[in-house]
């Protein structure tokens, strides 16, 4: 038997709405229907009324769910996909971030963000949007890179007292597989050792951890020993264990799946930098999506975004130094 | 910091129509009052940021405060003091929130209209117009999971109408089927844009039958209406009739703040019955009905002077935050706290 990222993610909400009844998920679709991905198959009918289609209307969806939280619920959010966040930027960032801050009344809502690309999907139904919220203080920011951290990340999002954005990648709902459900987890905020090495830290998250751990397979054949630190969130960054493997390596790549400007890579090579200068070896590296918007065509698409093939490239320039 | 809302004025029962005039043209006086004392306070440069004064709306604001019950919602926008003093908050709040007092229910993190006690029900605005409402909803739909009773009331501008955020509120609270009771003070002007700038439809109310809600037109003038319209609609609300949609004409009597000298308003206006006084019209109407005289009100004035020297005095007194002390923490999960916060 083995279960898919998307399963995980299902099963993480069958289980909070069990467990805990002031759990509620609402969002386009997630109804009898199940969800655009299916990500909430069944759930109406084995919770009734408790999971609930919204109007196309993300903005009342997010501000009502601050209210809901205020009241001491716990809602789910699906946003179908993580682009039409931006429709309820506005609750996102200046209601449910500033509650807590401005009233100390906690604002314990998960917002699902089906994320990142897949091929054919365009620029509308492709984007990653962590950078975007991590840039604001007040929420947690999630990026699950694994089944087992899709379910258990998930499940402690609707237990958090705070916002959570919850970026799952919909490149992994189904070609991510695991054994079983996780009866542990990490605790949130810490990355994890995705794959130990000496000679150069690649530090990434969501799909492309699989991208890099891809590299560092291949790399191992030739005696080079990659060490992979997954993130798994974004807010709270863990730099402590990213300074940990630089210290081990002396070499950092940063690879990110979104635009270059500001965001992830930058902020991880911005710690790394002005924290653990004396630990590099050589000028430390990272690797984004193209700086246009996310492209429609698989030929135009593959190049837009870091691969296999560009990460080994960036890898093997940054040991030749 | 008193942890309620306290005001015993407001959850006393008022049954008889003098009793219930009578209280709200005292919230309404009071409101006028303070927020003169603000104006005044602002000119001498003791508030920092804007104020925002509710002149020419009291009597739509203070129909809804004094139509919600203690375990309602109420979600306030600028010109809403009149309404927040009505529904229960204490006057200390207002002052010490216009002070940035650290002792008040924002502590210096929000100031001035943005302020609130979130689990009693008031709900702290944010400055997105239209935000509120879909909060509002999510409250509602929130005591619906819980099985608890309870209305929701949120006020708007006839320019915050024009918002997303208002439209798709209003829809979902209609899809919802939600007791939120919705009050446009179309006072004419959206800071400086008129409302032929603003919306192109005859009336807003014409707006209630698309969204498939109950609509009410008031002339939000005269205090008689407002509570007897407003007040219904509270009503109807409570008995499950959905979604209330008022629409309250009037004339905004200030500027849009008291930065602005509110020069651009048609002087046609000014001498419209739209342009009447709230507070003056309802004077006008104690003493006709004989429910007061000019001494008693007097009285009344020189007791909300009282109240208000003395919150003003005693605000003054307390201490503003302090960033040395201040945890700079801005999610309550103290576990998840960045460690680089601040570099």
């Amino acid at each position: 038997m083995s279960i898919t990222y998307l399963e995980a993610i299902r099963e993480a909400q069958a289980k909070a709405l069990a467990d805990d009844p002031r759990v509620f998920i609402y969002g386009q679709d997630v109804g009898s229907f199940g969800g655009a991905f299916k990500a909430t198959k069944n759930l109406a009918q084995e919770f009734p009324g408790r999971v609930i289609d919204a109007p196309i209307s993300e903005d009342a969806m997010i501000g009502s769910a601050v209210g809901a939280a205020i009241e001491g619920m716990r809602p789910i959010i699906e946003i179908q996909f993580a682009d039409f966040s931006t429709v309820g930027l506005n609750q996102i960032i200046n209601n449910a971030a500033s509650l807590f801050w401005r009233t100390n009344v906690s604002c314990p809502i998960t917002i699902r963000l089906p994320s990142g690309g897949t091929s054919g999907s365009g620029p509308f139904h492709s984007q990653n949007m962590e950078a975007l919220y991590a840039h604001y203080p007040g929420l947690i920011v999630m990026t699950p890179g694994t089944v087992e951290d899709a379910y258990s990340m998930l499940l402690e999002a609707v237990a958090i007292d705070d916002p959570v954005i919850f970026c799952e990648h919909k490149y992994l709902y189904y070609h991510l597989k695991a054994e079983k459900l996780p009866s542990e987890a990490m605790p949130v905020g810490k990355a994890r050792i995705a794959r130990p090495g000496r000679d150069l830290t690649i530090v990434t998250y969501s799909a492309m951890l699989h991208e890099a751990l891809a590299v560092a397979e291949e790399l191992a054949t030739e005696g080079t020993e990659i060490e992979v630190v997954d993130l798994r969130s974004v807010k709270p960054l863990d730099t402590d264990t990213v300074i940990a493997s630089v210290a081990r390596t002396g070499k950092l790549l940063c690879v990110g799946e979104t635009f270059p400007f500001g965001g992830v890579t930058a902020e991880v090579i911005a710690r790394v930098a002005t924290e653990a200068f004396d630990l590099l070896d050589v000028a430390p590296q990272r690797l984004n999506a193209k700086d246009t918007p996310v492209p429609f065509h698989p030929n135009l698409w593959a190049a837009h975004r870091p691969t296999a093939r560009s990460i080994m490239s960036a890898v093997r320039n940054l040991l030749q130094n | 910091m008193p942890q309620t809302l306290v005001s015993l004025e407001a959850t006393a029962k008022v049954s008889s129509p003098c009793e219930q005039f009578t209280q709200a043209f005292r919230w309404m006086l009071f409101g006028r009052l303070l927020d003169e004392k603000f104006a005044t306070l602002y000119r001498g440069g003791k508030i920092h940021g804007g104020v925002f004064l509710g002149r020419g709306q009291e009597a739509v604001s203070v129909s809804v405060g004094m139509s919600l019950r203690k375990g309602d919602v109420f979600a306030p926008l600028i010109r809403d003091l009149s309404g927040r003093l009505a529904f229960g908050e204490p006057i200390l709040d207002a002052v010490r929130t216009y002070f940035g007092s650290s002792l008040g229910p924002m502590r210096g993190r929000d100031g001035n209209v943005h302020r609130g006690r979130p689990k009693e029900g008031l709900v702290p605005m944010i400055s997105h117009l239209g935000a509120m409402i879909p909060v509002v909803n999510g409250m509602l739909m929130a005591r619906r999971f819980q099985k608890r009773e309870g209305v929701g009331a949120t006020c708007i501008g006839e320019g915050g109408t024009s918002t997303g955020a208002f439209h798709e509120a209003l829809n979902q609270a209609a899809v919802e089927k939600l007791p939120l009771i919705l009050v446009v003070a179309n006072n004419q002007y959206a800071y400086s844009t008129p409302s032929s700038r603003q919306f192109a439809c005859d009336d807003l109310i014409d707006k209630a039958i698309g969204y498939g809600v109950d609509g009410h037109a008031v002339d939000g003038t005269d205090l008689t209406a407002c509570l007897k319209v407003i007040g219904g609609a509270v009503e109807n609300a409570r008995n499950g009739a959905g979604p209330q949609l008022i629409i309250a004409k009037l004339l905004r009597l200030c500027g849009h703040g008291e930065h602005d000298d509110a020069h651009y308003i048609d002087p046609k206006l000014k001498k419209s019955t739209l342009g009447r006084d709230c507070l003056k019209v309802a004077e006008e109407q104690l003493v006709k009905q004989n429910w007061a005289d000019s001494d008693l009100i007097d009285r009344w004035r020189d007791e909300f002077h009282q109240k208000i020297e003395e919150a003003v005095a005693l605000v003054q007194r307390e201490p503003g935050p302090d960033p040395f002390k201040e945890n700079w923490q801005a999610i309550s999960s103290t576990h998840l706290v960045e460690m680089h916060n601040g570099i």
